[in-house]
This record gives C-alpha cells, structure tokens and sequence, in this order.
C-alpha cells in the first residue's frame, strides 16, 4: 500500500462522511457548511491527481462563491421571517 | 417509506454503474491510463505543442482546440446571469441589510487586501498560458474581491452599469476575434499572430488575448449575480 | 479508491435530491452530485506516474496525465456555478410567493 492509496483512502472516507452530514444535517446553514467543506475535500483530491488547474477554479467558485450565494439566500430569508 | 425507496434505488444505480464498469474491458483500470492510447496524445506531440505555443495543455485544449466551446459556454453563463436578474427584478432595488455594523477596521483593511485580490487574479489571467489557472478562475477571483467589498460596507453597491458594459464589450471582443481569424486565416478562431517562443509572457498568439477576455466577461457577469443576490426591491 | 468514493458520492447525491423535500437541500444535493461527478472524470485521466499536462524545459521523457478530462471539467465547474445561482433565484422566490422552503407544505395554498 502506496502512500497514495493511504491519502485517497482517508479522503474517500472524509468525502462520503461529510456529504452524508450535508445530505442530513437539520438547519440548513450547516448543511452549506459541510457543502463548504465538501468542495474543500475534492480540491485536495483533483490536486492528488494532478489537475492543479481545477483544483483552482475549484477552490474559488466551489467552496467560496457557491458558498456565498446559498448564504446570502438564507440570510435574505431569514430577514423576511423576522418581519 | 419513501426513504428507503430512495435509498434503494440509489444503492442500485450505484451496483449497477460499479459492476459495468468493473466488467467493462474499454475503460481503464485506476492510474494505470496510458495517454498514448488516446486523443490525448495528439496535445501532447511536440509538434503540435509548438505549433499552439501554450505550455498549459488544459489552457490549450479550453481556449485553442476547443476555442469555440468556450465561446458557447460563456454564453450559458451569461444567460445564467440574465436569468437571475429576470428573477429577482431590476425595479426599485436597494441593498440587503446585513444586520451587522462593520467597523472602521474592517472597511479599511478589506479595500487594502481588495487590492491584492485584484492584483493576485490580473497574475492568475495574463499566465493561463504558462502556468495552472486562467480566465475562468482569474474571473471568479475578481468576482470574489467584489464580494468582500460589499460584506464590508454596508452601504456598499457597485456600479453595476458599467459591469454590463463591460461584459459586452469582452463578448463582442470575443467574437470579433474569431472572425479576425476567420479574415486572415482560414477558419473562425485560427491562431493569425505569430506564436513566439513556448514558455514566454508573450507567446500563444491569440490564448493570452481570449483568455483576459473570458476573465472579464466571467468576473463581470459573477459580480453581477452577487448584486443581484445582495439587493432586493423597496416595497418587499 | 477515489474513485469508488466518487461514484458513491454521486449515489449519496442522488439519493438527497430523491428523499428531500426542502428546495434548498435538493440543490445542495445537485451541487454533492456535481462533485462526485469531476472527481470522477477527473480519476479516468490519471496515471501514477504522470505529471501534471504543463510543459517545462527538462519535460522530455516523462508521462503526462490525459489533459482532456481536466479542460471538461474546468468549463464544467463554471456551469454549475452559473446553475446553481439561477436554481437558488428560483428558490427564493418560490419563498416569496409560498413562505416556504418545503415542497409539501407548499401544495395546498395557492
């Protein structure tokens, strides 16, 4: 067992642990965190397997501007049910 | 009831996708890919690698093989764009209060690093060729330095008039290149510039030019998307 | 491994866009399904012993990574960006007009 094997084993493990908790997850904003961190994961895997190009693109759009949006639809909500 | 359903139907797509592809004999075992087998190689010849003159082959491949692809797809991105601000309206609009006062700190150092961020995606665009990024990412940054202006300042809306002129100006800029190649060579997108030496600032002829393009027309259009998610209309 | 990790992944998503009822979870459903998906075609272009498809002064001799996966996915991920911000703009103002995020309480009042 390579120390590659030994990486992409634990980052599988993490991957499919943190979808489930986004998948799962009660409030909503947690569910965007883990979604965060989903993107987060995946930009190590594409860098493991020598894309360094998307794991760029990946690591600016995926886990900060998506991130943004889902935010800023939530908080929009959240002001309308104070109201 | 309907979960397990669910949860059924996905546990057997995945069976079904793992063992086809497990018994498929065209698709290659994990890391054991040989690109000579493939289209691939075809990029990879050093004929054609100094022909194209990009020393990125992704950057070769997205803005010079592939030239017209990109240009439909910043067209998706932009309908995308015009689809949001359809939805959310242009009427009357003023921005989302935040419910929290930034302080003097904040506002002072985000326009100091907002300058980095700006200077860090113009590097990121102009070395697409040469380096890992390009338009795309360089665009979302500037898109990205943006949005730290306005969750700094309250009171914060960019001029958003002069992002949609910009955008136009990048697409139309887009497209006159293309026929430019269309003119001087023979068909609509062909490299008419001199490539130059594979490695340097200035070589690639026309995949440095298309690719500020493309990182404009991305940033502009994201930042648009922002404002239209950070505004909403007087009356609501 | 990564990619058995990928495809589950891609199971996972489908299986939330399938039981949720929530508007915005099934489109962070979409987004989980969007990542399984370029890790994916990501893993069918890589070799051990290849390195990453830019070309420098002493590259000759080496084996490179298909570079054709890799330029997919990089237009691929901005699609989605442009996607899921059209998806969520739905999302909100189906919030407007219902007051909620839930597909099932949302079908008796009109």
């Amino acid at each position: 067992m390579t120390l590659f094997d030994i990486i992409s084993l634990i980052l599988g493990v993490f991957l499919l642990v943190i979808a489930f908790f986004a998948i799962n997850s009660k409030k909503l904003i947690h569910s965007v965190l883990y979604l965060s961190g989903l993107s987060m994961l995946a930009v190590v895997s594409f860098v493991l397997m020598k894309a360094p190009d998307v794991a760029i693109t990946e690591a600016v759009i995926g886990s900060g501007l998506v991130t943004a949006l889902f935010v800023f639809t939530l908080l929009s909500i959240r002001k309308g049910e104070a109201k | 009831m309907k979960n397990i359903l669910g949860l059924a139907l996905a546990l057997i797509l995945g069976i079904f996708i793992i063992l086809s592809l497990d018994s498929s004999a065209s698709f290659p075992e994990f890391g054991t890919v040989d690109v000579n087998d493939r289209v691939s190689a075809e990029y990879l010849d050093q004929d054609n690698i100094d022909d194209v003159g990009s020393a990125n082959i992704v950057t070769a491949i997205v803005v010079g093989y592939r030239g017209f692809d990109t240009l439909g797809e910043v067209t998706v991105l932009f309908i995308s764009a015009l689809g949001v601000a359809l939805i959310f309206g242009s009427k009357g609009q003023k921005r989302l209060d935040l419910k929290f006062k930034p302080n003097f700190m904040l506002k002072t150092g985000s326009k100091i690093i907002f300058g980095i961020i700006l200077v860090t995606s113009l590097y990121i665009i102009l070395h697409g060729h040469l380096t890992p990024g390009g338009g795309f990412p360089g665009g979302a940054m500037i898109a990205s330095a943006i949005l730290l202006l306005y969750l700094a300042d309250d009171k914060f809306r960019s001029n958003i008039k002069s992002f949609k002129i910009l955008e136009g100006i990048a697409g139309s800029l887009f497209v006159v290149i293309g026929l430019l190649g269309l003119i001087f060579a023979t068909y609509f997108l062909q490299n008419f510039i001199p490539q130059g030496t594979v490695g340097e600032l200035l070589s690639a002829g026309i995949i440095p030019i298309i690719y500020i393009l493309v990182g404009l027309k991305v940033g502009s259009e994201i930042s648009g998307i922002i404002d239209n998610f950070l505004t909403e209309e007087e009356s609501a | 491994m990564i990619q058995y990790a990928s495809i589950i992944l891609f199971v996972f998503g489908l299986y939330g866009l399938l039981t949720n009822r929530n508007v915005i979870k099934m489109i962070i459903s979409l987004n989980i399904m969007e990542v399984g998906l370029f890790i994916f075609i990501i893993s069918i272009g890589f070799n051990y012993d290849g390195v990453a498809p830019i070309i420098t002064s002493n590259g000759a001799g080496l084996i490179y990574v298909d570079p054709l996966p890799q330029a997919l996915v990089l237009t691929a991920i901005v699609i989605g960006v442009g996607t899921t911000a059209l998806a969520l703009s739905i999302a909100k103002s189906i919030y407007k007009k219902y007051g909620t995020f839930d597909l099932d309480e949302m079908e008796g009042e009109r």
